[in-house]
C-alpha cells in the first residue's frame, strides 16, 4: 500500500509527463504531415496522401457515433455528401459573384452542410439507439441517395456538379491548382479536425457520450437525457463528416451521388471498425490502411472487394477491438517487460499463417480468372512468382498451402495463446494487468 | 414542513393487471424509510414509479412539494431524487473514476458542455475524489467498472447514486447477494453517506431494515398494509400474519 502523502508528488510527475507526451504526439503528427511530401514527392503519392487525409477525418467523425456514443450508422455518407455538395455550390457562387472567400475556408461550409442535415434528421434518428437507429440510418441513407438523383438542379443527377477550384480568390499567393497545395490544405484541416475531435472526447459532453454508449438507462438517473446527448453527438459527427466531404469536393472538383451512397457509408464503417473504435487513434489507422488497400489492390486484382470482406470478417471474429485493440493489448506486457515472452511465438506463427494466406490468395485469384473466362488472362503473379490459373498444378498448390498451412498455423496460434497466458500472469503479478 | 415524498392514490396497471392499488405514502424530510413486503408485492414497481422509470396510471407523486408523476427520470433527478438499482447498473467500460465523475457533472452545472476540458474542473475533481474516498474505491480508480468484484460494484452503484448530491436517495436492495461482513460494511456506508438526507430503501434482509430504518412500510399485493416505527411494525398483528410469518419470529 502506498500512503496518500507519498503518492501525491508521483501523480504530479506522471501528469506532467503525460501532458508532455500528449502534446509531443500532436507536434510529431504535424511535422510528419509537413515533411511527408518531401520524402514521397511523386504525383501519385500526393494524391494518395490527400485521399487518406480526407478519409481519416471522415472515419474520426464516424467514430464519434460508433466508438464514443455507441451508435451504429449505415448512412453516415449523407453528411459527407451534403458537405461536398454545399462546398461545390458555395465555390461556384463565390466564383460567380466574385465574393472574397478564399478556398481554404470552403471546407467550413462543407461542415455547415453536414451539420445542418444532421440537425434536421438527427432529432428523430437519435430517439433510440441500437437496431432502431441503425435501421433508420439505413433508410435515410437510401432516401437521400435516391433523391440526389431526382433533384437534378441541386445534385446534378448522374453526372454531378463540377467546379473550378482555381477560380476562387487566391490566398498567400497559392492558386490551389497543384496537388501539393491541395495536400497541404487537406493536412491543415486534418490537424484542426483531429485536434477538435480529440478535444471533444475530453469534455463533459464527450464523457457523457461514453456513459450513454455503456448504459443509456442509467444516464437518465444521473440527470441527463440520452436523446439530447445522442443528438448533439450526431450533430458533431455530421459537421466533421461535412468537412471531409467539402475537402473531397475541392480535391476532385466534383460532387456526385456517389458521395452520398451506401458504398461510401460502408467504407467508413469498415475503416473505423478495422482500425478499432475503442481508441481515438483506431479510425486513423483504419482509414490509412483501407484507403491504401483500396488504391493499391484495385491495380493488382479485380476482386479486391473480396479481400476487404475477408479482412473485415477476420477482424470481427478474431480481433473485435480492431488494429488499435490488438496494439493496445500489448501495453501491459511492454510495461511489465514480458513482451519478449510472446514475440518468439509470433515469429513462429508467421510462417504457416503466411503460407495459409498465400494459399487463400492463390485460390481466390485462380477461381476469379477461371470464372471470368479467357479475356482476363490466366497468368497470376503472386509475390513475383508466376502461376497459370488453368493448370491443375496451381490448384493443387493452393490446396496444399491452405490445408497444410491451416493445420500448422492452428498449432502455432495455440502456442501464441499459451505464451500470452504466461506473459499475462507475470504482468498481473507485477501489477500491470487488472 | 413539506414531505420529501408524498404518494397520493397512485395506481399502476399493466393492461388489465393491477400491480399497485391506491398507494398512499408520506415520507418526511431526513427520514430513513424502508419498504418491505413479500416477493411480487410491488416494491420495485413503487421505486420505478417514484423515480420516473414508469408513469403511474393514475394518482399523484410529489417530491419536496413539486408534482413529479409523469416526468422523465432525468427531470425527476434534477428535482433532487436519485436511485440505485437492484441489478448492478454501472458504466461497465468506463473506469471507476469516470463513473463517479459522470454522476457529478450535471449537479455541478456542466450539463452538455462541449467547450470545457473535463479534466480541468476543480470542483468536479474534488467531489469525485471525495466520493471515491467515501466508498473506499480510491485505490481502484483506474479500473474499468466491469472488472470490479461484485461487492465493489455494489459500492460503486451507491457512489453513483449519491454523487449528484440529491436530497432524496432511493436504494433498491443495496445488500442483495452480499456476505454477512460485506452487508455490515455496506450498511455502515449507507448510514454515513445518507446523513442529513432522506433515504428510501427496499431490502429483504430484516437485520438491515430494522437496524437502519426510522420508519417501515409494509407492502402486500400493491397496498400498504402498515406503516410505522420498527417497534410498531414488529408488533402489528396484520404484518405478522401477512408477511413476517412464524418462521421470522
Amino acid at each position: 500500500m502506498i500512503d496518500a502523502a507519498t503518492s501525491v508528488p508521483k501523480v504530479v510527475v506522471t501528469a506532467r509527463a503525460q501532458r508532455l507526451r500528449f502534446y509531443g504526439v500532436w507536434v510529431i503528427a504535424a511535422v510528419a504531415l509537413i515533411v511527408l511530401p518531401f520524402i514521397f514527392s511523386s504525383g501519385g503519392s500526393l494524391t494518395s496522401f490527400s485521399l487518406i487525409g480526407i478519409s481519416i477525418i471522415f472515419a474520426l467523425s464516424y467514430n464519434i457515433l460508433l466508438g464514443q456514443t455507441g451508435l451504429l450508422s449505415f448512412g453516415h455518407a449523407v453528411h459527407y455528401g451534403f458537405g461536398g455538395f454545399l462546398a461545390i455550390h458555395v465555390m461556384n457562387a463565390v466564383t460567380a459573384h466574385e465574393w472574397s472567400i478564399p478556398l481554404p475556408f470552403i471546407p467550413l461550409f462543407g461542415g455547415i452542410g453536414g451539420l445542418l442535415l444532421a440537425l434536421v434528421i438527427g432529432w428523430v434518428m437519435t430517439k433510440r439507439a441500437g437496431t432502431v437507429f441503425a435501421m433508420i440510418s439505413l433508410g435515410i441513407g437510401e432516401l437521400v441517395a435516391s433523391s440526389s438523383l431526382i433533384l437534378r438542379s441541386v445534385f446534378g443527377g448522374e453526372s454531378g456538379i463540377t467546379t473550378d477550384r482555381t477560380a476562387l480568390p487566391h490566398m498567400l499567393g497559392w492558386s490551389f491548382g497543384p496537388q501539393i497545395q491541395i495536400y497541404y490544405l487537406i493536412a491543415f484541416w486534418l490537424m484542426i479536425s483531429a485536434i477538435a475531435m480529440y478535444a471533444l472526447t475530453r469534455t463533459p459532453l464527450g464523457r457523457i457520450c461514453n456513459a450513454v454508449r455503456d448504459n443509456p438507462e442509467r444516464v437518465e438517473f444521473i440527470g441527463y437525457d440520452p436523446h439530447v446527448v445522442r443528438y448533439i453527438a450526431y450533430g458533431f459527427a455530421g459537421f466533421f463528416a461535412g468537412i471531409a466531404g467539402g475537402l473531397s469536393a475541392i480535391n476532385f472538383e466534383i460532387a456526385n451521388s456517389a458521395y452520398l451512397g451506401a458504398a461510401q457509408s460502408g467504407i467508413v464503417l469498415f475503416a473505423t471498425f478495422i482500425g478499432g473504435t475503442a481508441y481515438f487513434f483506431g479510425p486513423i489507422l483504419g482509414a490509412i490502411l483501407v484507403t491504401y488497400l483500396q488504391l493499391g489492390l484495385t491495380d493488382v486484382t479485380t476482386v479486391w472487394q473480396l479481400y476487404f470482406g475477408i479482412i473485415f470478417i477476420g477482424i470481427v471474429m478474431f480481433a473485435p477491438g480492431g488494429i488499435a485493440g490488438l496494439l493496445m493489448m500489448h501495453r501491459p506486457l511492454v510495461r511489465s517487460g514480458t513482451l519478449g515472452m510472446v514475440i518468439p511465438s509470433y515469429l513462429v506463427a508467421l510462417v504457416p499463417t503466411l503460407a495459409l494466406a498465400c494459399g487463400v490468395i492463390l485460390a481466390i485469384e485462380s477461381v476469379a480468372r477461371y470464372a471470368q473466362g479467357e479475356g482476363s488472362g490466366s497468368n497470376i503473379d503472386l509475390l513475383g512468382v508466376p502461376f497459370n490459373a488453368a493448370s491443375p498444378l496451381t490448384w493443387f498448390a493452393a490446396a496444399i498451402l491452405i490445408i497444410g498451412g491451416f493445420f500448422v498455423a492452428r498449432i502455432s496460434w495455440r502456442r501464441i495463446a499459451q505464451a500470452w497466458d504466461r506473459a499475462a500472469t507475470v504482468a498481473r503479478d507485477r501489477g500491470y494487468l487488472a | 414542513m413539506t414531505a420529501a415524498i408524498e404518494i397520493n392514490a397512485v395506481e399502476k396497471r399493466f393492461g388489465n393487471v393491477g400491480i399497485i392499488h391506491d398507494l398512499n405514502l408520506s415520507i418526511a424530510q431526513g427520514e430513513r424509510h424502508a419498504i418491505i413486503g413479500p416477493n411480487g408485492a410491488g416494491k420495485s414497481t413503487t421505486f420505478n414509479l417514484v423515480s420516473g422509470h414508469i408513469a403511474p396510471t393514475s394518482g399523484e407523486i410529489r417530491l419536496n412539494g413539486n408534482v413529479i408523476s409523469g416526468l422523465r427520470p432525468f427531470e425527476i433527478n434534477r428535482h433532487g431524487l436519485s436511485r440505485s438499482f437492484q441489478v448492478t447498473n454501472v458504466f461497465a467500460r468506463m473506469t471507476v473514476w469516470e463513473n463517479i465523475r459522470c454522476a457529478v457533472l450535471w449537479a455541478t452545472g456542466h450539463h452538455y458542455a462541449f467547450w470545457k476540458n473535463v479534466d480541468n474542473l476543480p470542483v468536479v475533481r474534488r467531489r469525485t475524489a471525495e466520493i471515491l474516498e467515501d466508498i473506499h474505491l480510491t485505490h481502484r480508480r483506474d479500473v474499468p467498472a466491469g472488472l470490479l468484484t461484485y461487492a465493489e460494484q455494489r459500492e460503486l452503484e451507491i457512489g453513483i447514486t449519491i454523487a449528484g448530491g440529491a436530497s432524496v436517495i432511493m436504494l433498491d436492495e443495496p445488500t442483495a447477494g452480499m456476505s454477512r461482513a460485506e452487508t455490515e460494511r455496506a450498511v455502515a456506508l449507507i448510514r454515513r453517506l445518507t446523513e442529513g438526507r432522506t433515504l428510501v430503501i427496499v431490502e429483504h434482509d430484516m437485520g438491515v431494515v430494522f437496524g437502519l430504518a426510522d420508519r417501515i412500510s409494509v407492502l402486500v399485493y400493491g397496498r400498504i398494509i402498515a406503516s410505522g416505527t420498527p417497534e410498531e411494525i414488529r408488533s402489528d398483528p396484520k404484518v405478522r400474519e401477512a408477511y413476517l410469518g412464524e418462521e421470522a419470529y
